[in-house]
């Protein structure tokens, strides 16, 4: 038997994650846990408050994400009560949740993920000039895939590129290397070129500028991000902003740029990453479950919840099989606890959100501190939807619009693939989740674009209608309203369900991507996500986590987001016996 | 006595609290000013954290920045801090020997939002240079290293720096149930963790409302007994930054000026800076005049929200609530809450889940606050009464105003 490797904390992500990895004697992963190790009681915060008042609570699920989780449960409030917003509302929705997509992949891609592909130290030795020959060829590779154009490398000419290693050689040479301290350069499992690693720490550093002008996008019609505060049960309150055409130009403005990022940095990046590690792809490495949901989001029209169409489809594909998808019913949705550090108190069933119990029971760690496998290891619960275990996030929102036909991800995706030659099979991977990323931003800033211009029509024609008008006490008065917000957070389908009696919230439920995602293993010892992609992997050098890092990174963890689950019984969790750990003793 | 009585709204609005004397004359500022010069000449005496030293003008101009940009950005911080001009040149001085201050962030109940924030930093590339010019020694979610080599990093920089860090706590810490945040190959829990590291910090600034005051967790009922930093850190100098997230002007803010005297800068009875948390929301709006007026948002969208009337009775807590967003706004300027039209839900105020964070005034709420219970008043009541004391408002505020110094003098009552 080989090595168990534990990595605690996984850094770049949100939130606080354990991994412990076993390996085999050529040190390949043969099994592989995922724990969270931190949570907060976010649901029981919420139980017996006004329910007007729990978006602004649930967006603190988390501050990367900031604005997902408010937007899902202003919708879930909202269809609870059986109130629409009207259609500036939708738009200006629509604008604010696309706006926190480009910036969070782009954000993602570079300072959360990109340091597992690129070394940094290796860009020391490239020639700037064949670096700017290298990022024009990846750029070149590319068409617009509205105009048609070549695209030109973003900031990567020769003296640009030169520069960027002057400074990179100056902040070596100073000693402490800050944040780029004891990482793992020099790994074997870098593949990229030191030209093209310049390439993309060149990147990594525009990135740096470009994401605080893209979170601007979202400060306009939101007042500020992280948090944005613009969004009430019934509309949006950023009247004045919309009908200001300085602020739809300066919306206009600050989204062309980011288009331009997106395209000529970006979209470049990945397709050199993703054709060097394309063999790695094509084996599978980082497939894990194969199963893949999506609830679809972001709606095109003005029909009632979950009527009308959205740009995202709604889907499961199972098994890699694109020929079938299967439609999701959130009745379908349920969580089980079997290795998570709670219990349920009259079954040992999953129990669907709206009877969702929470009700924790810490185990702890084994006797060495580490996690045990046969109990109970995680703070995350483990959501089953129809007893599959799947995968969610822009992969999973890409194969289900691809396997759908739907024309305008088949565009996109397909521009993708073609432009780099690859076949589709390569998506079912770690390079392919990062991949599914990064088309979704392309295609996210064009149909922001769109939706732009109909705000702005809509506008010019004389609706300032912002809110629909509804009388919560007539609503709400003795009666007891269930209402579910079914959406796409950056990272995957997310699920808010709320009970409201007499006007107060009774129970809140939420499953998100993450805990879609790094769940533990469930009732039938089936793995998560997180876990079965692990699988088969094999390290270059077992002491460091390269490629566990890669691999979890693809997932783009949000792990606050994941552990916020207590029920009414919470309170009583002050009292449960407390065990010595790993020689370290908890007081 | 009831919430809408004169004299209450006259305590509310006029309470002594964070006023600051702008002109505390001659004599303190130059005083203020030899001992910054002192500190600096201290500082640059140093060894720097990093062992070849960069020159501040090449960094400047790696970074491809003008002399003019970075004294527009100390013209900025200096007002910012609220020094006479003529200090100027010593927050550039500040700005300069920053590489000689080592940072260890770390996350604990959180969300990442106050994260988040500071990669927005308000002056772009300085603040960026800032970043950089700084030692970030250990910063979980930016940090390339992972497991084990992120805690050989962590280690390492508390023995290297012994004494001389300053420690970022971002989140609340469960104390009630400290194994809901474990971190490390051998386990520590919360508690633990931010014990050590603040034994061997120089200060700990609590970024953000939850590690600040509890925050999101200690909400009601708080299920994990969460509390902020100064509840678990004693005989340590703290420094509380909170709103939710932190505004990044803010935390640059609190650098500065500790490297400016080497000490943390006057804070408030809740250990905010003054120079952020000095003034209300409301002394400073953009609406003031709309609710001088009585020209207030009666519903969402209606023709006051066109107007950008006073949103006071759409649960603006801007009045109750000490930050200076109304000055430095967020993302550049780009916009705020009361901006775009919702009002303020007080979120750098201690316990503003349970008090503020709802779209109603305080009277009409159902979270009753301290003092408020039991009031069966209606929001046009508590308008009204809120009007009558308008029309004296401004009487009050001149009041306010000029005893403002005196208040600073006998700020003992506030700690």
């Amino acid at each position: 038997m080989g090595k168990h490797v534990v990595v605690d904390p996984i850094t770049r992500i949100e939130g606080h994650l354990r991994i412990e990895a076993i390996l085999d004697d050529n040190n390949t992963i043969v099994d592989a846990y995922s724990s969270s190790t931190m949570w907060r009681g976010i649901e029981i915060i919420m139980k017996g408050r006004d329910p007007r008042d729990v978006p602004l609570l649930a967006m603190r699920i988390c501050g990367v994400c900031t604005g997902t989780h408010y937007y899902t449960s202003t919708q879930t409030v909202e269809h609870a009560l059986g109130v629409v917003p009207p259609k500036n509302a939708r738009l200006v929705r629509n604008l604010i949740q696309g706006s926190l997509y480009i910036h969070d992949h782009v954000v993602h891609f570079y300072h959360l993920h990109a340091l597992d592909w690129v070394d940094v130290v290796s860009a020391l030795e490239a020639d700037p000039a064949k670096a700017a020959q290298e990022a024009k060829k990846w750029a070149n590779m590319l068409k617009d895939p509205i105009t048609g154009e070549t695209i030109q490398p973003w900031n990567a000419g020769e003296g640009e590129l030169k520069a960027v290693q002057e400074r990179l050689k100056k902040f070596v040479k100073a000693g402490r290397l800050g944040p780029f301290a004891n990482a793992y350069w020099g790994n074997k499992s870098y593949k990229l070129t030191p030209e093209q690693n310049l390439v993309a720490v060149s990147h990594y550093l525009d990135a740096l500028q470009i994401q605080r002008e893209m979170a601007k996008l979202m400060a306009i019609f939101g007042g500020k991000n992280p948090h944005p505060q613009s969004l009430v049960v019934g509309g949006v309150t950023c009247v004045q902003d919309i009908k200001n055409p300085a602020r739809l130009g300066q919306f206009g403005d600050l989204l062309g740029l980011s288009r331009e990022f997106i395209y000529r940095a970006y979209l470049p990046d990945l397709l050199m990453a993703g054709a060097i590690y394309a063999d790695e792809a094509l084996k599978g490495i980082g497939r894990g479950l194969g199963n893949y949901m999506a609830y679809g989001d972001f709606r095109m029209d003005d029909l009632p919840w979950y009527q009308g169409k959205t740009l995202f489809p709604q889907g499961l594909v199972l098994n890699m099989d694109l020929s079938t998808v299967y439609d999701v019913d959130q009745s379908k949705v349920t969580e089980d606890v079997t290795h998570s550090w709670y219990e349920y108190q009259g079954t040992d069933k999953p129990l669907h959100p709206f009877d969702g119990q929470t009700n924790p029971k810490y185990t702890g760690f084994k006797e060495d501190g580490t996690l045990d496998p046969k109990g109970k290891y995680s703070w995350i619960k483990s959501p089953i939807y129809d007893d599959h275990r799947v995968e969610v996030g822009p992969l999973a929102r890409m194969i289900v619009g691809y396997a759908r036909g739907d024309e305008r991800i088949k565009h996109y995706v397909d521009w993708l693939l073609k432009s780099g030659n690859l076949p589709v099979e390569v998506l079912f991977s770690t390079v392919g989740r990062t991949a599914a990323r990064a088309i979704e931003t392309a295609l996210m800033v064009d149909v922001m674009k769109e939706w732009l211009t109909e705000l702005a029509k809509n506008v010019a024609s004389g609706d300032l209608s912002t809110w629909t008008d509804y009388d919560f006490e007539k609503l709400t008065k003795g009666k007891e309203l269930k209402g579910y917000g079914l959406t796409e957070a950056p990272r995957g389908a997310l699920g808010h369900w709320i009970r409201i009696k007499d006007g107060k919230v009774e129970n809140y439920q939420a499953v998100v991507p993450s805990t879609w995602n790094g769940a533990p293993r469930d009732y039938k010892n089936r793995m998560g996500a997180y876990e079965a992609s692990l699988i088969g992997t094999t390290l270059s050098n077992p002491d460091q986590p390269l490629e566990i890092l890669r691999t979890i990174h693809s997932f783009d963890p949000c792990i606050a987001c994941a552990v916020h689950v207590i029920d009414t019984k919470g309170r009583e969790l002050g009292v449960y016996k407390v065990e010595p750990v790993g020689g370290a003793c908890f007081i | 006595m009831q919430f809408f009585d004169r004299e209450h709204l006259r305590a509310v609005f006029s309470k002594p609290t964070n006023y600051i004397n702008t002109n505390k004359g001659e004599a303190y500022y130059d005083a203020l000013y030899r001992k910054m010069e002192k500190r600096l000449q201290e500082l640059r005496a140093q060894k720097p954290v990093r062992e070849a030293e960069i020159k501040f003008q090449e960094l400047l101009e790696t970074w491809d920045l003008t002399r003019r940009d970075f004294l527009k950005w100390v013209s900025a911080t200096t007002a910012m801090l609220m020094l006479p001009a003529k200090f100027e040149p010593l927050v550039a001085q500040a700005a300069e020997v920053m590489d000689r201050v080592p940072i260890i962030w770390i996350n604990i109940q959180d969300c990442a939002g106050n994260t988040e924030a500071l990669l927005r930093s308000a002056s772009p590339t300085v603040d960026e240079l800032i970043l950089e010019y700084l030692s970030v020694e250990y910063h979980e979610v930016i940090m390339a290293a992972a497991g084990d080599q992120a805690e050989e990093n962590l280690e390492k920089a508390v023995k290297d720096f012994d004494g001389k860090y300053l420690l970022f706590v971002e989140g609340s810490i469960p104390v009630g149930m400290p194994e809901a945040f474990t971190i490390g190959r051998h386990p520590k829990t919360g508690v633990e963790h931010v014990k050590h590291l603040a034994e061997h910090a120089a200060a700990v600034i609590a970024v953000g409302s939850c590690a600040a005051f509890g925050g999101v967790p200690a909400a009601y009922p708080n299920p994990t007994g969460a509390v902020g930093v100064m509840d678990v850190v004693k005989g340590k100098p703290i420094i509380n930054i909170p709103a939710c997230p932190a505004n990044p002007a803010n935390i640059t803010g609190v650098i500065i000026h500790y490297i400016l005297t080497g000490e943390i800068p006057e804070l408030d009875s809740l250990l905010r800076p003054k120079f952020a948390f000095g003034y209300r929301i409301h002394d400073n709006c953009e609406r003031r005049a709309h609710f001088d007026a009585g020209e207030f948002v009666e519903e969402w969208g209606d023709e006051g929200a066109k107007n950008n009337f006073c949103l006071y009775k759409m649960g603006c807590k801007g009045p109750f609530t000490f930050n200076n967003c109304s000055i430095v706004r967020y993302n550049e300027g780009t916009n705020w809450p009361i901006g775009v039209g919702r009002g303020c839900i007080g979120c750098s105020e201690p316990g503003f889940w349970d008090k503020y964070a709802t779209e109603r005034p305080l009277a009409d709420s159902d979270i009753k606050p301290p003092g408020i219970n039991g009031v069966e008043a209606t929001v046009d009541e508590v308008g009204l009464g809120i009007l009558t004391a308008t029309a004296i408002g401004i009487g009050i505020h001149a009041v306010a105003s000029a005893i403002a110094g005196k208040r600073e003098d006998s700020s003992k009552e506030e700690q």
